[in-house]
């Protein structure tokens, strides 16, 4: 009788414990893309840098790409920025940035500023595309395959971890299948 | 009664004792220092209740620091780029607080629709935003809101 | 070539904690010598390559080898040297490092100084550590290594210390902080040994009770610095914010406390045994929870987790292995027999054992302010902040009560105490102390409540100490001699508690009479603070090894003359572009003078805060009283002259503990 007293810390132990851990299920960002396997969907958007050029899926014909999406709003988008840069430079990935719900002139002084990772910025004021992709916020990173099928979809930052166990594996994949 | 027994009564009777003011003090507390966080849009709807001490954060909008010449008092609106809110505050505001960066005010609303803050908060690290102020803001943004709409604060 | 030497000399490291786990446990439990006799050189290797490890690190520091990635984010080439040295712990993988050097270091500590003690118990007691340090070894080499190298892209020069840990403060509060944390390690290893070999008796507690002492006493100047620090570099003056980080600290100091008073009732009166080992499970379980929260990310967000889930799963995994298998050992092994030794309610046992419920209730309290927001948040449950009111208003009350019983309890004796007698010899001091209290009161101008019981908690705290010390020193041959005749660990007693009244004496005075105000000033302009003036006379630009600084200069006036003058700065870090608060301080014994200056609001004019602050020192000052008390004790005479009688005991077949108990 004296003895379940003693196993009373324990308990309160493990029921916290387990408490916590039906937690963890709810991980925000185990986010399926209903479009993984699917086409990039149309758009036809300005680009940031040269609002009299147009882009629409093609941009992503012929070699695999990330398309990421960022805004100057979202300080994880600041925190992943160099990695994206380092990607680009170094391990000469080609990235194709989304511009999302953002002001133009506050994004390219941020460019300007961190330096331009990407290849080509699509600029998405209104969130059309992002809202046809799903995208929930930003920072998030999808992996399309030269034929512009999203194949992979990343929510929060990208670092040398997340490319490495990630987006590295699904990008040479794709890379091999051309 | 046995003089181990009284003895143990006792000792079970001043634990007892003890926890019960511990938690009897805790929950009073609690209950009247619990600060929930709103964000500007929550605030626009009129979720937030008046006159209770609450959190609420958000950017500081780009021009809408204003100072009054003669006093600490200062003057700013707080976006999620959904909905803001006009904050009020007297004081120094801390290091970080600048135009376009995350804050967290604590104060009470007012019936006018003002926030009067008591504490303005910022993080000291330039990617840091308070993990509300980008909740709310990714909120916002899952709503598929357009930003233009929100425009007008501009 | 260096990095590579430390990452080898942590993987050897770990090597040998795993022997240390496990050879001197087996050893132990088999009853084989030679097994046992190796837990001393196992434990002394350990230390040996993790003090390499952290060696070469720091040189990697002091060279600037920025090829290795945690030197290049933490440190810059343009950093004085003593902050290059302090930056080795200046960011996760560093401190981490530094917790297992103390970790390994306590280990030695207990090896080389444990002589005396069976060797059975030894043998588990230095497993049991050699588990932790293999628990926090895998940690450091699986998710934290801080001799990964950034090749072949070398960055030309490092990211830069974070400016607020630029500072003398930071170079020594996480060390003494760590000491305390892992201190209580020890604490926690004894009383798993004892659960394993079932040996939980006097012995068992007076073994622990110096180390918990000592591990307690640099916690306290470990969490006295952390809030001086706060206090003068980010606070704006503000001495404790029930920040998490700090309620991490202060939650193992509150239950190691707790453990102290405990351990002393158990080695005295050899009751309470499973509730010490209770205590001692519980204060090193939040000292891994405060590492855990402070290490984890948790407190940004518990979502943090998110960009990088291994850190802070493994940390939780480690928590939770460690508390749930003690508390399981503790639920089967712990002593249900009950004590033949008796006491009455008015004992000196119920005194301390009530010290040990208002401690613990102090300790959840704290804890659940603490931990109640983040697990709402993690749970989805909303967010909300637990606001200052919250503690101060809960833990006031109970840390007032503490002393009233600490005042209380001073005059008890063991087994039983004459309640009629009692109440007549605490009437005079009480009345005293009201007397002083309200003395206080007067001389800082007004009466309030919380601060009449704060200072009367303080003042009793004090004048029953030197009452009892009064009676205990009166002997025929005259007061210097009674003085003599107390012990170390009497003296240690009363030091320490002269700690705790100075501390709530500085904190009920600080917190109730200080005076704070937010100004608009211009060059010229003078304020009002208290019986001081303060003018404000000009800006200037000076420029620091790595900032540019905007200085204020403010002279300060009493009674029309120039007291003392400040240069609070606003800094500009150059490499990190973070700006900077620097106060200017007057700091004296009865009050500081705090100015700080806020952002530029036009050309000329600048916000200003002035803070008068009476006693705020005393906050610190009390708690180097605890720390002096605790290391006065460990020194006393009873501890070596057991030891010395033990070494005799050794060579005779007496079993050692017997021995130790005819001497005491």
């Amino acid at each position: 009788m004296k003895r379940l007293l003693l196993f009373i810390p324990l308990l309160v132990v493990v029921i916290l414990g387990v408490v916590l851990f039906a937690g963890i299920g709810k991980d925000p960002t185990a986010l399926e893309s209903a479009l993984i396997g699917k086409s990039v969907p149309e758009f036809s958007l300005p680009e940031l840098q040269n609002p009299d050029r147009t882009l629409d899926p093609s941009v992503f014909r012929g070699k695999v790409s990330l398309l990421n999406v960022w805004g100057t709003w979202c300080p994880s988008c600041r925190e992943e920025h160099d990695d994206l840069v380092w990607l680009a430079e170094d391990k000469g990935i080609r990235i194709v940035g989304l511009n999302y719900k953002d002001d133009r002139d506050l994004a390219l002084q941020w460019l300007e500023r961190l330096g331009d990772p990407y290849e080509v910025t699509i600029f998405d004021p209104e969130g059309s595309l992002g809202f046809d992709l799903g995208v929930y916020g930003a920072p998030e990173t999808y992996v399309i395959d030269g034929q512009g099928t999203v194949r992979y979809r990343h929510v929060g930052v990208v670092n040398e971890k997340v490319w490495r166990e990630h987006l590295e594996p699904v990008v040479q994949r794709y890379r091999e299948g051309n | 009664m046995h003089p181990i027994r009284k003895k143990r009564l006792t000792i079970v009777l001043f634990v007892l004792a003890g926890l019960a003011t511990a938690v009897g003090l805790t929950t009073y507390a609690l209950r009247q220092n619990i600060n929930l966080f709103y964000d500007p849009t929550q605030i626009a709807a009129g979720e937030a209740p008046l006159d209770t001490r609450i959190r609420a954060g958000g950017m500081v909008e780009e021009g809408s620091v204003k100072r009054d010449p003669d006093s600490l008092r200062v003057a700013f609106r707080v976006t999620d780029y959904n909905e803001s809110v006009e904050v009020e505050y007297v004081g120094i505001l801390p290091d970080l607080f600048t135009e376009g960066q995350g804050v967290v005010a604590m104060g009470r609303m007012r019936p006018d629709g003002r926030f009067v803050a008591d504490q303005v908060l910022a993080k000291h690290d330039e990617n840091y935003m308070p993990p509300e102020v980008s909740d709310s803001l990714k909120k916002a943004e899952a709503m598929g809101k357009t930003r233009s709409d929100s425009g007008s604060a501009y | 070539m260096y990095p590579e030497l430390g990452q080898f000399a942590l993987i050897l490291a770990l090597l040998l904690a795993v022997l240390l786990a496990v050879v001197p446990l087996m050893g132990s439990l088999t009853g084989r010598d030679t097994l046992q006799a190796f837990a001393r050189p196992l434990a002394s290797g350990v230390f040996v390559f993790i003090a390499l490890a952290f060696g070469v690190l720091a040189h990697a520091f002091l060279v600037d080898d920025f090829s290795v990635a945690y030197v290049a984010n933490n440190s810059n080439s343009l950093l004085p040297w003593y902050f290059k040295a302090s930056a080795v712990w200046g960011g996760h993988e560093g401190s981490l490092l530094l917790w297992v050097l103390m970790l390994s270091g306590w280990t030695l500590a207990v090896a080389v100084f444990s002589r005396r003690l069976p060797s059975e118990m030894i043998s588990q007691v230095l497993s049991v550590l050699g588990m932790v340090t293999v628990g926090f070894l895998l940690f450091i080499l699986l998710t934290s290594n801080p001799f990964d190298r950034l090749l072949p892209n070398v960055p030309a020069d490092g990211a830069d210390l974070n400016p607020l840990l630029q500072d003398f403060g930071l170079i020594i509060h996480p060390p003494m902080l760590y000491m305390g944390y892992v201190g209580f390690s020890v604490a926690f290893a004894f009383a798993i040994a004892a659960l394993i070999n079932g040996r939980l008796d006097a012995a068992w507690a007076r073994w622990s009770r110096p180390w918990t002492t000592v591990a307690w006493a640099f916690l306290s100047l470990g969490v006295a610095l952390g809030s001086w620090w706060a206090y003068y570099e980010l606070g704006w003056g503000g001495w404790w914010f029930w920040d998490p980080v700090e309620n991490a600290s202060l939650l193992p100091w509150l239950s190691g406390t707790a453990l102290m008073h405990s351990l002393a009732v158990t080695e005295k009166r050899g009751v309470f045994k499973s509730w010490t080992v209770l205590l001692a499970i519980v204060t090193f379980s939040l000292s891994l929870l405060g590492t855990f929260m402070v290490r984890s990310g948790v407190l940004t967000s518990v979502h943090a987790f998110a960009s990088d889930p291994t850190r802070g799963a493994f940390l939780l995994g480690l928590l939770g292995i460690t508390i749930v298998c003690s508390l399981a050992l503790y639920a089967f092994r712990a002593p249900v027999v009950h004590v033949r030794a008796s006491y009455t309610g008015l004992s000196r046992e119920v005194f301390l054992l009530l010290n040990n419920v208002l401690l613990v209730a102090a300790t959840v309290l704290v804890l659940v302010g603490t931990l109640y927001p983040l697990v709402l948040d993690y749970l989805e449950m909303g967010r909300l902040s637990i606001g200052e009111p919250f503690f101060n208003l809960t833990f006031s009350p109970l840390a007032i009560a503490v002393g009233l019983l600490l005042g209380a309890g001073i005059f008890s004796r063991w087994k039983n105490t004459d309640g009629g007698w009692l109440g007549r010899k605490l009437l005079w001091p009480m009345a005293l102390s009201v007397v002083l209290a309200a003395a206080i009161m007067v001389a800082y101008g007004g009466f309030r409540p919380w601060a009449f019981f704060g200072a009367l908690a303080a003042v009793w705290v004090c004048v029953a100490t030197g009452w009892d010390l009064w009676d205990k020193s009166s002997s025929r041959k005259g007061r210097i001699h009674g003085l003599k005749r107390q012990s170390r660990s009497y003296y240690g007693m009363v030091l320490a508690h002269l700690g705790v009244a100075i501390t709530m004496l500085g904190a009920t005075v600080a917190s109730n009479y200080g005076i704070e105000r937010d100004l608009r000033m211009e060059p010229g302009d003078r304020a009002r603070i208290g019986e001081y003036q303060v003018e404000f006379v000009d800006v200037g630009q000076r420029q620091g090894a790595n900032f540019t600084a905007e200085f204020g200069r403010f002279d300060v006036y009493l009674d029309g003359e120039r007291v003392s003058t400040l240069f609070p700065e606003k800094r500009r870090y150059t490499v990190q572009r973070n700006v900077m608060t620097e106060a200017g301080i007057d700091a004296g014994l009865l009050r500081d003078l705090f100015v700080a200056i806020g952002e530029r609001l036009s050309d000329q004019a600048w916000a200003i805060r002035v803070q008068y602050k009476p006693l705020v020192r005393w906050l610190w000052l009390g708690a180097i009283f605890m720390a002096a008390g605790g290391f006065l004790a460990i020194s006393d005479r009873r501890y070596r002259i057991r030891e010395r009688s033990e070494q005799r005991a050794r060579t005779t077949p007496t079993p050692p503990a017997s021995a130790a108990e005819s001497v005491s």
